[in-house]
């Protein structure tokens, strides 16, 4: 998929997640992350980003994320609106159906 | 050096010696103290985030050339991040305290303090200096008011903290006692925390302390729904209780939740006419409001936490200061802790064992303080911890607490806003709780339902060296800190 345009989601209150995903010139997926929890959760924040990316099969897009203490259900939803943002669809008729996995 | 009952005694010399003890200024008074290499000072923390007086005290102090001092102050903020440069210019070299933050924290969790820092419960310290386990050479107590023999009080002209509770201790032991103020009264003060056969020397600076830092204004009521869940649940385990009925006595802590509490059970004594006798600790408005409406008999106060509680130590007969020791020292002939029937305390971790962690975060880095945490939770009949299951990402809920501080066999009931856990060794309790609707569950519950909101994390890599020991109220170490692995 391509991304039209730059795009954020989230917040920096805590217990959120804020998502800002661009192009990059090197083709490849790169996550930058901040997290207040970063010691302990860093490496598995890291995989969930770039699992929703893998989803939507995104390639060369940068990702900075600034974590304040978010809960995995949060983090997926904020990548995803991020996604969805970047890629101009936020206005999809099947947005609610598509990404809930179990 | 001549003593008797381990204090420094001085050769008579004649009925006015000590009548001029105003000095012109803090050095004088650090300079008649003989302060010397090697000694021992100490100071109170009643001026919270607001202190200016361990900073300038020390600064002065470098200035004279003195080293390897040991500074036991009853507890420590964020403030005090200037001690990080008179411990690497070897001003201090050891440090005792019940809490440590901020920047310090970091610079002691790093282990660039020379020896093990000494945390120390409110109990504990008032033991160990009426033991004589640590001998107190000079203590340097602000005071907002003094008369110029040293009577001196809480509440003065440009500051307020209400009790002197933690000082009262370090001015009977400390062998010189040098009283800082910045409102210097007409003699005498009447009514002094601290009095003038106690003091050396009193110094008037412009300025002691910054009020807003010192007491907050008007405590704030939670609207977190979290922590009111919680506070719901614990008032409701009170209140099922035998003991719950006129004549009990509780304490609460100064959280969210724990100051809830209070009102839940403001309006449960108000409907079934319940008055408790007293309550104790760390004194806030909500406690204030239950006095003066007639709720408890009255409040011992060691610490009086904002402006409502100082105003009223000053006003209301029933408002009594109390000393750490009468607090809770556990060898002193009967602390007030030893005759509360509730505590209500709070926790940044508790594992599956009971044992409560307020000192260290779940990144390993000091940032908390030990306060009367294990001396209430050994002392109450019965011990309520207080807490969300999580907070961030972090679970508050462990298999293991990452330091000790008050041990779980001293745990009575475990409040979450998931639901409510009575530690095994209280079959008593958990028989009349079971009977009741609150929703009753196992610590392991607990542990598997935080497991899978907020995942495992990596565990914490520490270093061999140990960077804090943890008394026991009784002297005993219950626990180190190690330093931590910087990992990142």
């Amino acid at each position: 998929m391509e991304i039209v345009k730059s795009s954020s989601a989230g917040t920096l209150d805590s217990c959120d997640i804020q998502i800002r995903i661009e192009t990059n010139e090197i083709g490849t997926n790169e996550i930058y992350l901040k997290s207040v929890v970063e010691m302990q959760f860093g490496d598995q924040i890291k995989s969930l980003i770039s699992g929703v990316l893998d989803k939507h099969n995104l390639k060369g897009v940068t990702v900075n994320a600034v974590d304040r203490g978010a809960l995995d259900c949060t983090i997926k939803a904020r990548v995803e609106s991020a996604v969805m943002r970047a890629l101009g669809r936020e206005i999809l008729e099947d947005w609610s159906v598509i990404h809930h996995d179990k | 050096m001549n003593r008797i009952h381990g204090k420094m005694i001085k050769p008579y010399k004649g009925p006015f010696d000590g009548v001029g003890k105003v000095t012109s200024s803090l050095r004088e008074a650090i300079q008649r103290a003989d302060l010397k290499d090697g000694m021992t000072i100490s100071f109170h923390h009643h001026f919270r985030e607001g202190d200016y007086i361990i900073n300038t005290v020390m600064d002065q102090i470098a200035e004279l050339g003195i080293k390897n001092l040991t500074i036991i102050p009853s507890s420590l903020g964020k403030v005090h991040e200037p001690l990080i440069g008179h411990i690497e210019s070897g001003v201090v070299r050891e440090i005792h305290t019940s809490g440590l933050r901020g920047k310090l924290a970091e610079f002691v969790s790093d282990g660039k303090l020379g020896t093990p820092l000494i945390i120390r419960s409110h109990g504990g310290r008032a033991r160990a200096i009426e033991a004589g386990e640590v001998k107190i050479d000079v203590a340097f107590l602000a005071a907002p008011r003094s008369d110029k023999m040293g009577n001196a009080s809480g509440n003065g002209k440009y500051t307020q903290c209400g009790s002197l509770g933690y000082a009262i201790v370090d001015a009977k032991y400390a062998d010189t006692v040098i009283l800082i103020t910045d409102d210097l009264c007409d003699y005498p003060n009447i009514k002094p925390s601290i009095t003038q056969d106690l003091v050396d020397s009193v110094v008037v600076l412009d300025s002691i302390g910054d009020p807003n830092g010192i007491a907050s204004g008007a405590t704030r009521f939670t609207k977190n729904p979290k922590e009111l869940k919680i506070a719901e649940y614990a008032a409701n385990t009170i209140m099922s209780l035998p003991l719950y009925k006129t004549g009990f006595s509780f304490q609460t802590g100064s959280g969210g939740s724990s100051l809830a509490v209070t009102r839940y059970l403001k309006e449960n004594m108000k409907l079934n006419d319940i008055k408790a006798s007293f309550a104790l600790g760390g004194i806030t408005q909500p406690m204030v409001e239950l006095l003066e409406e007639g709720f408890v008999g009255c409040l011992y106060d060691v610490q009086s936490f904002d402006l409502t509680s100082t105003a009223s130590i000053a006003k209301n007969e029933n408002h009594i200061e109390i000393s750490a020791s009468q607090y809770a020292n556990p060898s002193n002939k009967g602390c007030m802790a030893s005759m509360l029937d509730f505590v209500i305390l709070s926790a940044l971790e508790i594992d599956t064992d009971f044992n409560v962690n307020v000192m260290t975060g779940s990144d390993g880095v000091i940032m908390g303080a030990s306060g009367g945490h294990c001396d209430t939770a050994a002392s109450a009949k019965v011990t309520i911890v207080v807490a969300p299951l999580y907070r961030g990402r972090l679970a508050t809920v462990v298999e293991k607490v990452t330091s000790v501080i008050t041990p779980g066999n001293t745990v009575d009931i475990f409040v979450t806003e998931r639901g409510i856990a009575v530690n095994p060794r209280r079959k008593d309790l958990l028989e009349i709780l079971e009977k009741t609707t609150l929703p009753l569950v196992t610590m392991d519950d607990l542990l598997e339902k935080v497991d899978r909101l907020v995942g495992k994390p990596v565990p914490i890599e520490f270093e061999e060296r140990i960077v804090a020991k943890i008394e026991y109220r009784d002297g005993s170490i219950i626990d180190t800190i190690r330093q931590r692995k910087n990992t990142l």
